[in-house]
């Protein structure tokens, strides 16, 4: 017996250099060699080289009526203490919440709460999305449109060139990158 | 729905299905003790870790002293893992400066990651240093799932051996399965994942100005997530390094990710099945509990998707169209988010990509059932074949009183000490989720922890209890054990009551089965085998596999249905708000 649980505690220190020490370094290695932006977050640069996010994150753009705006989270986007909205189907909360959402959205795009694409009223389940459909997507182009003066044409174009397919075509859904869809935008004025 | 949806989920079950037996092959070879090729790389590791552990690791094990050493083994990985969560702020890789978690949510997670379960009362990147996910966590990921494949193998020698005690050494099956198996897999699984996005390094929190300007700023999560994700998969573990889990960017950033990440739940849970049919002799045997497991899985993916399709009764006062994106990502959508539901819970995985509070009232009746069946669709790694195999004895047993005869399996006669074993292990998980669940709803302990109004309230309780004993580890996470609300420990709300309980559901959730698991190969392996006859009801038929499925969903439907009435049934009945 205890020689067994000596065994059993010397197997558990072991097994705690070689799978909790040794493999999560050499793979933290391995990814600065390999691949060093993606592996420390992705990050982006604005035209004038300042870092303003990473592309995997979603932002908050509502303070800018002219640019593209992301799906509506209640974790202020935060990507270092993330949480779920955890609000229940039938939950009136949420009812208030999505309703809010939705009214917000028809108003700054100018259209019926009908036509407000789901995802547009409702939040994800990071809080962080970086993407928005491509229906969401080009409902908005419209208003950046107008409002930066770039062709309509031009816009749908910049919508279309950051949408991210489906994984060899049939893995996950289509959607566009908010963040750098923005940043070519700014980029065209 | 669309097309694309359901041709992911055929692609899914296609590419499953021809893995099943490459890995069942390799997993047979190495459980077996015959070379495989990484050999020459890693047998003097192997054979370094085994004489260093000392005598204990030579001999044979009959399923009592299997069972001491795989007890002893967890007993002192729980002691480690507590011990580096209780002293967080002494250890290395801690830049955010974050305090010790305090005493009940470490033993609730402690308990949790050495039972496999990975449930999270706690928020990864508010409360764990990279040291603490690195060395306890990611450690406990590995040695759990490695535990439960060990005892697969055991109980499958018990199947497949005659006459004889031994079921095989644990230290050895421990050592083989972590060095031959799981850190491969998993390092190669990394490596794929942080070539597209995972992020994976050692830093101290980013924060940015943000692209609007004007002052706003953003801070980013740092740290070792892509390593923690491969194994978390691979191992059936589930426990997210950030706290929304597979649904962050960081730890799943695409649709590709996000099917790899499923491959590997369910890779060795069914590659195990094709491992169980090559060591008893025959591959049909094996084929056969493929075949239930995966026709159960089938309907639970029909279900959740056509569910999930739909909009909620919220939606519906909001006004709103549309299929029900609440709680899911654009990158998933509603397909990729229903599959993983049910991937990650017919395993005993529990990692999430998608808020399991927000599905449909139908919808989250799907995850709830899958766990309801003790996790044996698929189930965890090993655990879900040792699962099951309990509840094939029970339909032979069935089987065998509708026509009369003796009940037996692989030429072995049942009888009733098995039985009896079977009872404990089935029934086992099933009463402590009621008695927990009762105890939750009908005291006023349980209140602290209920976020949610209405029926939802009573399941996200049903939900933490089902998952906790089940050692599945996905939540409806309004349920709260644990509050941070600044990323620091201090002014954060603990509510003992559902760490102590939910900690103690899954310890023993996970050891009863495991036990009884073990004492019934103990007591087949000293059986002889008796040649099939005529009158030998076959275990590799269709009309078996309808049979096991229906001895599974009978002891679920049983004991469970007046409760999923209670709380999903009710609430997708009716549009009303509460």
């Amino acid at each position: 017996m205890l020689k067994d649980l000596r065994s059993a505690a010397l197997a558990v220190l072991v097994f705690t250099v070689l799978c909790g020490l040794a493999y999560p370094l050499a793979i933290t290695g391995a990814a600065e060699v390999l691949v060093p932006g993606k592996s420390k977050g992705s990050l982006v640069q604005d035209e004038e080289g300042r870092t303003v996010g990473s592309r995997l994150i979603g932002q908050d753009f509502s303070a800018r009526d002219d640019l593209f705006q992301s799906r509506p989270s209640v974790t202020g986007y935060s990507a270092s203490a993330t949480y779920f909205n955890n609000r229940g189907p039938n939950q009136a909360t949420l009812a208030v919440q999505q309703r809010r959402f939705a009214l917000d959205y028809a108003e700054r795009e100018g259209i019926r709460v009908s036509e407000v694409p789901a995802d547009a009223a409702t939040t994800s389940a990071s809080g962080v999305d970086p993407q928005i459909s491509v229906e969401n997507a080009r409902i908005q182009a419209r208003r950046v449109a107008r409002a930066t003066g770039l062709p309509r044409q031009r816009v749908d174009e910049l919508v279309e060139e950051h949408t991210d397919g489906r994984g060899l075509g049939v893995f996950g859904e289509p959607g566009v990158n908010v963040l750098m869809l923005n940043l070519a935008v700014e980029e065209e004025r | 729905m669309t097309a694309a949806g359901w041709i992911q989920i055929a692609v899914f079950v296609a590419v499953l299905t021809a893995l099943t037996p490459l890995l069942g092959g390799y997993l047979a070879r190495v459980l077996q003790g015959e070379p495989v090729a990484l050999d020459r790389v890693l047998g003097p590791v192997e054979r370094g870790i085994l004489r260093g552990l000392g005598p204990q690791t030579q001999a044979e094990q009959d399923w009592k002293r299997y069972a001491r050493s795989i007890l002893l083994f967890n007993l002192a990985g729980f002691v480690v893992l507590y011990a580096i969560l209780r002293t967080q702020t002494l250890h290395p890789f801690n830049p955010q400066d974050l305090s010790s978690p305090p005493w009940d949510l470490s033993f609730n997670t402690a308990a949790s990651f050495v039972a496999n379960t990975n449930w999270q009362f706690y928020g990864g990147e508010t409360t764990l240093s990279s040291f603490s996910q690195m060395a306890g966590l990611t450690t406990q990921n590995f040695l759990s799932a490695a535990v439960g494949i060990a005892v697969v193998a055991a109980v499958i020698r018990g199947f497949a051996r005659r006459s004889t005690t031994s079921l095989g050494n644990a230290y050895v099956d421990l050592t083989r399965t972590t060095l031959y198996v799981l850190l491969p897999i998993s390092a190669i699984a990394a490596l794929f994942l942080v070539t597209q996005g995972a992020i994976q390094n050692l830093d101290a929190y980013k924060t940015v100005n943000a692209f609007v300007g004007g002052g706003a700023e953003q801070t980013l999560g740092m740290g070792p997530a892509a390593s923690q994700e491969a194994i978390k998969m691979l191992g059936t573990n589930g426990g997210g390094f950030f706290n929304v889990n597979a649904a962050m960017p960081f730890s799943n950033p695409s649709g590709m990710t996000n099917v790899v990440l499923m491959l590997l739940i369910l890779l060795i849970p069914a590659a195990l099945t094709n491992t169980f049919g090559r060591m008893v002799g025959s591959r049909r045997q094996g084929w056969a509990i493929y075949a239930a497991m995966a026709t159960m899985f089938l309907i639970g993916c029909v279900v959740l998707y056509v569910a999930e399709s739909h909009g909620t009764p919220a939606m519906q006062a909001a006004g709103i169209h549309g299929p029900n994106l609440e709680g899911k990502e654009t990158r998933f959508g509603i397909g990729s988010s229903s599959l993983f539901a049910v991937v990650t819970t017919v395993a005993s995985c529990g990692a999430v990509n998608a808020a399991m509070e927000s599905l449909t009232g139908i919808g989250s009746a799907i995850p709830l059932a899958n766990m309801m069946t003790g996790e044996v669709i698929f189930g965890g790694v090993g655990s879900g074949l040792y699962g099951m195999l309990l509840f094939v004895l029970l339909a032979v047993f069935l089987a065998g009183l509708m026509v009369g005869r003796t009940p037996e399996y692989l030429g072995k006669k049942i009888g009733a000490r098995e039985i009896k074993l079977v009872a404990v292990g089935t029934l086992a998980v099933p009463l402590i989720v009621l008695a927990l669940t009762a105890l939750a709803i009908g005291t006023k302990y349980g209140d602290a922890s209920i976020f949610n109004e209405g029926p939802q309230g009573f399941s996200e309780t049903l939900y933490a209890y089902t998952s906790q004993a089940n050692n599945n580890g996905s939540a409806m996470a309004g349920y709260t054990g644990f509050l941070q609300p600044n990323g620091n420990n201090d002014g954060t709300l603990s509510v003992t009551f559902a760490n102590l309980m939910g900690g103690l559901a899954m310890l023993f959730g996970r050891f009863l089965p495991m036990v009884a698991a073990l004492a019934v190969a103990g007591s087949l392996a000293g059986k002889r085998v008796t040649p099939a006859g005529p009158g030998t009801m076959r275990t590799d038929t269709p009309t078996f596999v309808v049979l096991l499925i229906g001895s599974v969903i009978l002891v679920a439907l049983l004991t469970f249905v007046p409760a999923l009435l209670l709380g999903p049934v009710a609430q997708g009945l009716t549009d009303s708000l509460f």
